[in-house]
């Protein structure tokens, strides 16, 4: 089981986590072409690398936040700043 | 062969002061406290255990430890029980498996005449069709297959679960194991050091020789003298991201196991070598055994294992099995060295007694053959790690390649030595161990640094500077020059995987599953090495160029009760639950929570609603308290209709979709002042949506100002339903005025109810009658429901549970979410159209939803089967005609005792959906029914007149 490291509580077992998924941003819906909307909801890069991805501390801090992770080695970087899904502020 | 106990040795386990007896096929046996229930029966002359799975040949000891895959037997209702391993107790009822009508005579023993109908593949070939027959098939083979007697009546033992988080883990409690625990922990680490066998030691503890002795005995005083926690007869069962490690504790003094979950920084694998058979005609005859198995016979439990022996020996191991068999005064008939280019060829004799060996064209008569062949490497934890072993043929076995950092291997997986060399190794890894723990300590918090501070820099990662161990030169001994058996487990031989390279399953993991060698109960553990050789063989490669199966967890078995566990997951009950069991309550688990189900009688319930008044604890309705001035700003995201215009006092209903348009949760909110909401959502759905709302509003939304706090357990949630709920209430309600025009339906009160101050009442209505929703504070809750049942006595007030509410609102047509919809059921399909107001600016789902309004959509509707009395199952099909052609389900169906006959929900193709519409549903017998679409949702009270009034 990975070990998240959660930016409020420190290390916990990804079951202590809701994944998020890859970070993507949301279209503006007022605009979105059916393309762009569905590649929103279901169209993932997948990487073999680095990934951005989304995170929430559900059995902690309750606080959704942004880690990248390596997916081939599963290893994390960035110290995450919460609330920043897309950079936005926190 | 025949064993028999010899006199007190210096290395033995036994206590013979204490005589244990116990009953192995019905007939009495003695042994001694130590011994394991193999020993035991060797001890006293038994050499047939049990019979091998496809062609029930006789079957002793191969190896006399954990992995023997002759040595499964039934203790009582255990079915599968290790005999190398399980200690002997005092009255155990030991039998063997897999055997009809006994052991001894055993009628599908026949199958081995017929050897070559079962060759690979056979059952594949055999079974495949005609496919109309597989159940007749799997009905016989279930006989034919191996393992013990389940009892279905078997008490309910006690399993336990155990967190732990070392620094270090060390795998395998041998010299080289100990060692690295113990330097592991002098260097400051908090260790866990792990031993599968029943003590520390390793092969020290069969070792005859006084020096291994003396270091045994003082790696034990040392090992008792530090902070090493020590587990014996468990096993790390395996190794998953950053060091989950499951461990399975088999001696625990209560449970009859313990899964223990780890999180180490640093595993040391140090498991050992496996002795691995060698394969020739008649490997599998009772008497053939291992080098290590006679060592541990005669070592440790005192058995004799035979009285002519003959040695085949390819190491030092064997030589000292030799020396061994010959100090306790077994004759040696024969000593055959591997390292010279000699073979054996075959094992003959009875089929329960070995008679004569076959080596070199010589026939030597002799009632034990001991082997020394060389070893397998269980790589088995660095696999999982994610390393692939590479082939060294110079020693004739694997190695680690290149495992992760905070993976390190020692003893004899990472090479030979003397016992001098090995410790060394040891000590060296364990220093690594705790260096590389440090660093990964800081590594974690310095990540997570606004958790908690970190001290100083991230020591560096210390470099691995062992010196190696050598590698001892070993010939390549894999198959004679005669044909034997490759799995004892399975029933495979080498011939079987040579006819299965033939036929074109060359590669190791297609031959693997065709045969299904290494994958019985060995698991690969004495025979991946020799499955591997004969595919490699066959296709005229070396075992390197054909690559091994990759190990999988667990290393060693584990029972379903172990994984099972103790439960640690609460269930919720309200406060009001003490009343409910003392009223004849049924209850139902919902979710984390325990509710009531009924109270006897559910149709007698809904009854007392709709001509009295009742009271449903709905407690685990979701609750969310809302705060803050963008509080309409984020009901308009979240939910399809409109909040910008609710005044303070009143309650709307809402729906709420998913950005796929699909429906995620409904409920009511109500608007408790001017920047104060309380958000309900559906039992289930109480977390769920929660999650959701932050995600808005930490992601999307994070400059809008509100406040979410759960608040569904603060609550008790108390619903009275019925044309005499307003009499109820105002009994006991103070302070609000509950006249129809003073507090008028989806309307919202603070009032004291029962002299509980701070509770929340609302006018809704799922059940379709006048009811007030009362959310008082949970620690009051019985209280006020108590009030409220003495206040009505004389209004016939009564109780309902979940079946009579669920009756009740299919009555009135209310589709429940995750019920009457699923997966993909958009918005518009439940019929709440007008409750999609696509002029909003934005909300969560919106561009999916006005493309679906163009669109003909499945929609929900209320059916009622032509014939009252039929109330169809939920998920029956509804078809066209006479045809299997699917054009919807029954989504709800009861008998709705207020109309007397049986009302439905479903979901429909749109050509099926206006009212009046006839349609077949196909019960799940088989029969068609025809069935009527109504006008509306409601079959009862369509106009909403008795909610309202």
């Amino acid at each position: 089981m990975l070990l998240v490291p959660c930016p409020n509580c420190g290390p916990r077992n990804s079951a202590d986590l809701r994944y998020g998924g890859e970070s993507h941003a949301r279209p503006d819906p007022a605009t979105a072409t059916p393309q762009q909307w569905r590649g929103y909801l279901y169209l993932r890069d997948n990487p073999a690398g680095w990934l951005r991805e989304t995170w929430y501390c559900r059995s902690g801090c309750r606080r959704w936040f942004t880690l990248e992770r390596n997916t081939a080695t599963n290893e994390f970087r960035t110290p995450p700043m919460p609330g920043d899904k897309r950079g936005g502020k926190a | 062969m025949t064993m028999s106990r010899l006199g007190p040795q210096p290395t033995e386990v036994l206590d013979r002061s204490t005589k244990l007896r116990f009953r192995w096929n019905g007939k009495r046996f003695d042994g001694f406290e130590g011994d394991t229930i193999a020993s035991a029966l060797a001890a006293a002359g038994e050499h047939v255990f049990s019979r091998s799975m496809k062609y029930h040949r006789p079957r002793g000891i191969l190896t006399a430890d954990y992995w023997d895959p002759n040595l499964m037997v039934q203790v009582g209702d255990d079915p599968n029980v290790r005999a190398g391993n399980r200690l002997l107790e005092a009255g155990m009822d030991v039998r063997a498996q897999n055997v009809w009508p006994s052991l001894h005579r055993d009628i599908k023993a026949a199958n081995s005449l017929f050897g070559r109908f079962l060759t690979a593949g056979f059952y594949y070939k055999t079974f495949m069709r005609p496919a109309w027959l597989w159940p007749t098939y799997e009905r016989v083979l279930a006989t034919f297959a191996p393992g013990g007697k389940i009892d279905l009546d078997t008490p309910h033992r006690y399993h336990d679960k155990r967190y732990t988080h070392p620094d270090v883990v060390v795998a395998g409690a041998g010299p080289a194991g100990i060692e690295a625990a113990l330097a592991a922990a002098a260097a400051g680490a908090r260790v866990l050091l792990v031993e599968h066998e029943h003590a520390v030691g390793g092969h020290l503890r069969y070792s005859s020789s006084d020096s291994d002795q003396a270091v045994l005995a003082e790696l034990r005083a040392a090992l008792d003298a530090s902070e090493v926690e020590v587990l014996t007869n468990s096993t790390v069962t395996g190794r998953y991201e950053d060091n989950w490690l499951g461990i399975v504790q088999r001696n625990h003094p209560i449970a009859v196991e313990r899964l223990i979950k780890a999180r180490a920084k640093v595993l040391v694998a140090a498991p050992g070598l496996i002795e691995r058979p060698y394969v020739f005609s008649g490997n599998d005859r009772p008497g053939v055994i291992t080098s290590g198995a006679a060592r541990r016979l005669i070592n440790l439990w005192g058995v004799k294992p035979g009285e002519r022996a003959v040695v085949f020996t390819a190491n030092s191991e064997g030589d000292a099995a030799a020396a061994d068999l010959d100090r306790v005064g077994v004759e040696i008939a024969a000593i055959i060295d591997g390292r010279e280019g000699k073979r054996v060829s075959s094992a003959q004799g009875s089929s329960r007694a070995l008679g004569a060996v076959v080596a070199g064209g010589n026939r030597i008569e002799a009632d034990l053959l001991v082997v020394a062949a060389g070893w397998t490497a269980p790589t088995s934890l660095l696999n999982m790690a994610g390393d692939r072993p590479v082939h060294d043929p110079a020693t004739a076995r694997f190695f680690p390649s290149d495992p992760p950092g905070n993976v390190l291997a020692t003893g004899g997986l990472a090479g030979d030595g003397t016992l001098d060399e090995l410790r060394a190794h040891g000590a060296a890894t364990g220093r690594l161990a705790a260096q590389r723990a440090a660093a990964v300590a800081h590594r974690l918090q310095a990540m997570t640094a606004r958790a908690r501070p970190v001290d100083g820099d991230e020591p560096a990662w210390a470099p691995d500077e062992r010196t190696p161990l050598g590698r001892d030169p070993h010939p390549e001994l894999y198959r004679s020059d005669t044909h034997g058996m490759v799995d004892f487990s399975e029933d495979v031989g080498s011939k079987d995987l040579v006819a299965a390279a033939h036929e074109g399953y060359d590669s190791v993991e297609l031959a693997k599953r065709y045969t299904t060698s290494t994958m019985g109960p060995s698991q690969g553990k004495l025979e991946t090495v020799n499955t591997v050789a004969a595919i490699a063989e066959a296709r005229g490669e070396t075992i390197a160029q054909v690559g091994t199966t990759v190990w999988r967890p667990p290393y060693a078995p584990l029972t379903l009760g172990a994984l099972a566990g103790r439960v640690f997951e609460p269930v919720r009950v309200s406060s009001i639950h003490p009343w409910h069991e003392a009223n004849g309550v049924s209850t139902i688990i919902a979710g984390q929570w325990m509710r009531p189900d009924h109270y006897g009688d559910p149709a007698a319930e809904v009854r007392n609603v709709r001509t009295n008044v009742g009271l449903i604890d709905v407690t685990p309705l979701g609750k969310l308290d809302l705060r803050g001035p963008d509080i309409p700003k984020l009901l308009n995201l979240l939910y399809t209709n409109k909040w910008s215009k609710l005044p303070v006092g009143k309650v709307r209903y809402g729906m709420m979709c998913a950005e796929d348009g699909v429906v995620l949760d409904d409920g009511v909110t109500g608007r408790l002042g001017e920047d104060h909401y309380l958000m309900t959502t559906t039992s289930s759905g109480a977390g769920g949506v929660w999650e959701w709302v932050e995600n808005w509003l930490q992601t999307e939304r994070p400059d809008w100002k509100v406040h979410v706090t759960p608040v569904t357990t603060a609550y008790v949630s108390i619903n009275v339903a019925g044309p005499k709920a307003r009499e109820l209430v105002g009994r006991v309600t103070e302070g609000v005025d509950l006249s129809p025009d003073a507090f008028p339906y989806m309307e919202v009160r603070l009032a004291t109810v029962a002299g509980v101050d701070g509770c929340f009442m609302w006018r809704i209505g799922f059940t379709g009658e006048l009811s007030f929703e009362i959310h008082a504070p949970s620690g009051h809750g019985l209280h006020v429901w108590e009030a409220l049942m003495d206040a009505g006595q004389d209004l016939g007030v009564g109780p309902f549970g979940l079946e009579g509410q669920r009756i009740m609102r299919l009555e009135k047509g209310h589709f429940i979410v995750g019920q009457d919809t699923d997966g993909l059921t958009l918005g518009p399909s439940t019929g709440l159209s007008p409750l999609i107001k696509l002029d909003k600016d934005d909300f969560a789902g919106m561009p999916e939803l006005a493309w679906a309004a163009d669109r003909s959509l499945p929609m929900i509707v209320a059916i009622q089967p032509d014939d009252p009395n039929v109330v169809p199952d939920e998920a029956s099909q509804i078809v066209r005609g006479n045809t299997n052609e699917i054009l919807g389900r029954i989504t709800s169906a009861r008998m709705s005792p207020t109309l007397g006959r049986s009302i439905c929900l479903g979901q429909v193709e749109p050509e099926l959906a206006a009212g009046g519409t006839k349609v077949t549903v196909l019960l799940t017998s088989g029969e068609r029914v025809s069935a009527t679409v109504m006008d509306h949702h409601a079959h009862f009270d369509p106009a909403g007149e008795r909610l309202r009034g």
